[in-house]
């Protein structure tokens, strides 16, 4: 518990002050330009959201902050540093956790080699009996192989795998895409725990009823641009013109 | 005399042993190329090239720098390797983003260019490279002699080939191998340097078909066209075992070697042309391979 409540009063030292900004991003995969000038910040300690349409660029906004597209122009800040001139494998090390949309459990990996795969990048990272005690399920089947598990098994793999490297700031991709109820409620409890610990999370999700109660502030994407930000204070009143947006 | 199957026994176990030395060699090499292919998704047609380059390392290192068989089964697999690095940095990381039959042919380029310069120093036939007096001689089991050299390019063969093994399956830095192998962009986003690691692995790879090129040097005449024969053989190796397994490969490669051994007792003419047949037969029914992941 006490490296819980370290990571904590670490945090509120610098609560408020400025995590992730990008800002004019344009990104491009060959010869297509998927990104058209995405401008968004989030502080520390909080949890946004990117909302949008299927191709409305929210997977590729979070893959353009791990330098995982082809060529992009603009600006990414992290905790302080333009990060848009570094190397893929040193973006992490500034402290950050990316769960992709397809989970990426490792096939040749057992589950614990799976759990312990990811580099450590920063100190105070969960350690494995948090991680254990945080999903059971993943201790029951430590010697199964990765991909085995159930679809909810995997995505709390995915996520559990970034917590124990000590990153703090997560981007989340479609954690609850096609998975259970009752599987999506224990992501929303992680991710009302993680909250609590000082992460600081960007989600991209589908299922807005998931994400509506968790977030601060929400963004809304459309052809690869903010085109609106929506705090949770302005939400009860701002839902059905938010909804008109999503399409729901 | 004992005969089997109207052979004599120690002809029998001759054929077989020689079989086996066959086999470590096929082991030793298809295990690179299966660890390379892994990660760079790269046929790497320079292995022959770099098994004789060890063998021919060990050769003039003898002839100039009175480097004894120790150091140079230590060193030559380094500086090979090393000279593996090299490559990877200079050009094949060049070409990393092209179709990886690109790698194909810069590597097969690559085996040409150090034979052919091998050749125009130093001919086409073979040079001798004298046993080590410590491994001189040999054992008489009874039912066959047993050089002692070649028993010991059997253990030490079969040492490398298990050391590998558990390198790639059981420590952490072969489950980033393992991994990179499946899904080299997520690793580099949890901050694993995958340049470095492509570099090293193919690195590794290389010093085995040197490491396996020194072994060779005291029992197959050295010369510049020694690893373009035995590759062929080896990439039906590969092929039977399939690209998915590193104890597939190993195994493969010591049955195979069996195999063409039995071959020679019972139908010599077949013995070239068995592990070719073994091929087809696998692509026939079993076209991921023996040990391959289905596709």
């Amino acid at each position: 518990m006490s490296q819980a409540a370290e990571a904590i009063t670490e945090y509120h030292d610098h609560d408020g002050a400025e995590m992730l900004r990008v800002s004019d991003l344009h990104a491009f995969y060959g010869e297509s330009h998927i990104l058209h000038g995405v401008d968004f910040d989030v502080k520390r300690g909080e949890l946004v959201t990117l909302l949008g349409r299927n191709g409305a660029g929210r997977s590729t906004t979070l893959k353009s902050i791990m330098n995982m597209v082809g060529r992009r122009t603009g600006s990414i800040m992290i905790n302080g540093n333009e990060t848009l001139g570094m190397k893929p494998h040193h973006i992490p090390r500034l402290g950050i956790g990316y769960c992709p949309e397809e989970r990426g459990i490792f096939a040749s990996l057992d589950v614990e080699e799976n759990l312990l795969l990811p580099p450590t990048v920063r100190s105070g990272g969960m350690s494995i009996d948090e991680i254990y005690a945080m999903f059971p399920n993943l201790y029951e089947r430590r010697r199964s192989q990765g991909t085995r598990l159930s679809g909810g098994e995997q995505q709390m793999l995915a996520m559990a795998r970034i917590l124990r490297t000590g990153a703090r700031l997560l981007l989340l991709d479609e954690i609850t895409e096609g998975l259970a109820p009752v599987i999506v409620q224990t992501l929303g409890e992680v991710l009302v725990k993680l909250k609590e610990r000082g992460m600081t999370v960007v989600l991209v999700e589908q299922n807005f009823r998931f994400a509506a109660p968790l977030a601060d502030r929400h963004f809304v994407m459309e052809h690869g641009r903010i085109i609106e930000e929506i705090s949770a204070a302005e939400l009860p009143s701002r839902r059905e013109h938010l909804n008109s947006l999503l399409g729901v | 005399m004992t005969m089997i199957f109207g052979v004599p026994l120690a002809v029998f176990m001759g054929q077989l042993m020689l079989g086996l030395i066959n086999g470590a060699f096929y082991a030793l090499l298809s295990l690179g190329l299966a660890v390379i292919f892994g990660l760079l998704k790269i046929v790497n047609f320079a292995h022959g090239a770099q098994y004789m380059l060890g063998a021919f390392a060990a050769l003039l290192g003898l002839q100039y720098l009175g480097l004894n068989y120790w150091v140079a089964l230590l060193v030559v697999p380094l500086v090979v390797g090393g000279l593996g690095m090299l490559i990877e940095r200079t050009l094949l990381r060049r070409i990393a983003h092209l179709d990886h039959l690109y790698g194909l042919l810069l590597t097969f380029g690559l085996a040409l260019i150090f034979e052919g310069t091998l050749i125009n120093f130093f001919g086409v036939s073979g040079s001798s490279y004298p046993t080590p007096t410590a491994l001189e001689g040999g054992l008489n089991l009874g039912f066959m002699f047993l050089p002692t050299y070649r028993a010991w390019v059997l253990v030490a063969a079969l040492v490398v080939c298990l050391g590998t093994w558990f390198i790639i399956e059981r420590t952490r830095l072969g489950a980033y191998l393992r991994a990179g192998t499946e899904n080299s962009a997520l690793m580099q986003a949890f901050g694993v340097n995958v340049p470095l690691l492509i570099t090293l692995t193919y690195g590794f790879g290389v010093a085995l078909a040197a490491f396996a090129g020194v072994l060779a040097a005291p029992l197959y005449p050295v010369s510049p066209t020694m690893g373009s024969s035995l590759l062929i053989v080896v990439f039906a190796v590969v092929v039977i075992g399939g690209m998915g397994s590193i104890l597939g490969a190993i195994l493969t490669g010591l049955s195979m070697g069996l195999i063409e051994g039995l071959t020679k007792v019972y139908y010599p003419e077949a013995a070239n042309t068995v592990i070719f047949l073994v091929m087809i037969l696998v692509l026939l029914l079993r076209p991921s391979g023996l040990f391959g992941k289905e596709a």
